[in-house]
């Protein structure tokens, strides 16, 4: 049981008479990658706002890396990382005075805020780029670089929530190698995405329909489970089949 | 000649007259971003034509031209005939156009926007209800709901049924489905099939490669260049290079291990498997199935196969 770094139990989220989040239990083991995929609208967000201690559940209990979400908020968020497509790097400012600025949010010291900007910069190439401003790179770069920017202060858990979105499909792969690698660092990387050729790449995924999990297992059982030979079938079975 | 006795469907009768998009080096730069470079292509009249490729491939730059939104710095563009600089109060008649950001009224109801995108071309809901109807019936139990509050899938169905409601000889579709889930993307798909067949052209634009199955004719982008234009097929059988799906117990490791082979020329995770192309022009299951071993790989499965378009994406991306 101590392996757990997200323990999910009866979560349950309304806003007014509307329920977002049904009942939810699952729990992720550290170092997982695990795969949260769901229609639009079936309630991921406001899930992933509630583990990164966002947002308070009308009930449950929900432990992220060891702490209570609704009581224990800041430490959560001292924990984990989260990047997004939509929110991610400042444009206006180079990736120095990125790296720069998210480190002094986590609350890193000045040293170690330049030891991680070295070696992140080394390790993507891009010493050269350091005084570059954001806006001027191409998304991949962003991306690679809005990942690194989020693990540089070596969190438990990362969110990633479509981190792939419209990124060409090398740039795509070269995302999932730094996402293997930050698991095999020990980073549990929890990851939303709309690409069903990623849902494999997962150790295990859930789905979610309508608020609830109608499914959780690796890939391979969920296709033996629902006898299709793809993800994107899984998923379209369950979704549709709620309709 | 003609040959009486055969039926000619629609779209391949429509094939031989004039294109409905024709569009010669055609360039755009925002300051020193080149965002187009020198484009060219022709859609035809009839059919659904894709452009497919990442962010930054140009795609928005060359439909907000077509659209007459923006106006290029070389090259010439028509649409219908129309000049898309001389003559853009014309086009703008004839053309619906859904921008990949949601651009209707959130303080407006559904019934309103419809109306409003009505009232502006001078027609009715009315007139061209026979156009949306199949999109538009599934969100009318929601119309007098403001369009802010709708769902994305709503949202999607309700800016395509004001797209249409003109009845435009050609819709400009940017992004129609990126981040919508598989289950919307399949739906949005079948909805364009169904318009097709009112004789509308379509030309659309998306990230996803799969999607580029569904279309007839796509271009593949990247970096504001056209790397292939052709029909889904054709672009499958230009590509020569052997290619092979491999499996085995060790996936995660399959990548680093292909990648190091002398006989590698790429590796790529496609969901369940790895696509590998050797540097050889043929396969060698043997010799690669012992290689794979030595590396302590169990469980080995390697069965050749045709590339989907995502391999030829990528593949072109590296010659390039």
């Amino acid at each position: 049981m101590e392996d757990y770094i997200i323990r999910v139990e009866n979560l349950t989220k309304k806003f007014g008479s509307f329920t977002a989040n049904d009942n939810l239990s699952f729990f992720v083991r550290k170092g997982e990658v695990f795969g949260f995929l769901g229609a639009n609208g079936a309630g991921k967000t406001t899930a992933i706002r509630i583990l990164c201690g966002l947002l308070k559940p009308t009930s449950g209990n929900i432990e992220v890396a060891g702490y209570d979400v609704s009581r224990q908020s800041n430490k959560v968020k001292k924990n984990i990382g989260y990047m997004s497509q939509k929110f991610s790097l400042y444009e206006d400012m180079t990736i120095k005075e990125n790296f720069r600025f998210y480190g002094g949010i986590y609350g890193m010291s000045g040293k170690a805020i330049r030891e991680k900007t070295e070696h992140y910069l080394h390790k993507l190439g891009l010493e050269k780029e350091k005084n570059t401003v954001i806006s001027s790179l191409p998304l991949g770069w962003k991306q690679k670089l809005a990942f690194s920017v989020a693990i540089m202060h070596d969190p438990r858990i990362i969110f990633l929530d479509e981190p792939t979105g419209g990124v060409d499909p090398i740039t795509r792969r070269q995302f999932w190698e730094m996402i293997y690698e930050a698991a095999a660092s020990g980073i549990t990387v929890f990851v939303t995405t709309h690409y069903m050729d990623e849902a494999e790449y997962c150790q295990r995924v859930s789905i979610m329909v309508d608020g609830r999990i109608e499914a959780l297992n690796t890939p391979e059982k969920l296709k033996e489970q629902f006898r299709v030979d793809s993800m994107e079938d899984v998923f379209i079975k369950l979704a549709r089949g709620q309709q | 000649m003609l040959v009486t006795g055969i039926q000619y469907p629609v779209s391949s009768i429509s094939l031989m007259s004039t294109p409905s998009v024709i569009i010669k080096n055609l360039s755009k730069s925002y300051g020193k971003v080149e965002a187009i470079s020198d484009i060219s292509l022709t859609v035809d009249k009839g059919e659904i034509f894709g452009c497919i490729g990442p962010d930054g491939a140009g795609k928005t730059t060359l439909f907000r031209i077509l659209v007459t939104l923006l106006v290029p710095d070389n090259g010439s563009a028509s649409v219908e005939g129309y000049d898309v600089v001389s003559d853009f109060k014309k086009i703008r008649k004839i053309v619906g156009y859904m921008p990949g950001r949601f651009s209707l009224y959130q303080d407006l109801s559904v019934e309103e926007n419809l109306k409003f995108f009505a009232s502006s071309f001078k027609t009715t809901i009315e007139e061209n209800y026979y156009l949306i109807e199949d999109i538009y019936k599934q969100i009318e139990p929601f119309k007098k709901r403001l369009a802010g509050k709708l769902s994305g899938g709503m949202k999607q169905k309700l800016a395509l049924s004001c797209a249409l409601i003109h009845k435009p000889e050609i819709l400009f579709l940017d992004e129609p489905t990126t981040g919508v889930d598989a289950v919307s993307r399949k739906e949005f798909w079948d909805m364009l099939k169904r318009l097709k067949e009112w004789g509308i052209t379509i030309m659309v634009s998306t990230p996803y490669m799969d999607e580029a199955a569904l279309c007839d004719r796509v271009a593949l982008m990247q970096d504001g260049e056209i790397m292939s234009i052709n029909t889904p097929a054709g672009i499958i059988n230009a590509h020569k290079k052997p290619l092979a799906s491999v499996r085995t117990n060790n996936m995660f490791k399959l990548v680093e291990d292909l990648l190091s082979m002398n006989d590698c020329h790429s590796a790529y995770r496609f969901g369940a498997s790895v696509h590998f192309t050797p540097k050889s022009d043929q396969l060698k299951t043997e010799v690669l199935l012992q290689n794979l071993r030595k590396l302590g790989h169990n469980d080995i499965e390697v069965a050749p196969i045709s590339p989907e378009i995502e391999d030829c994406f990528m593949e072109l991306m590296t010659i390039a």
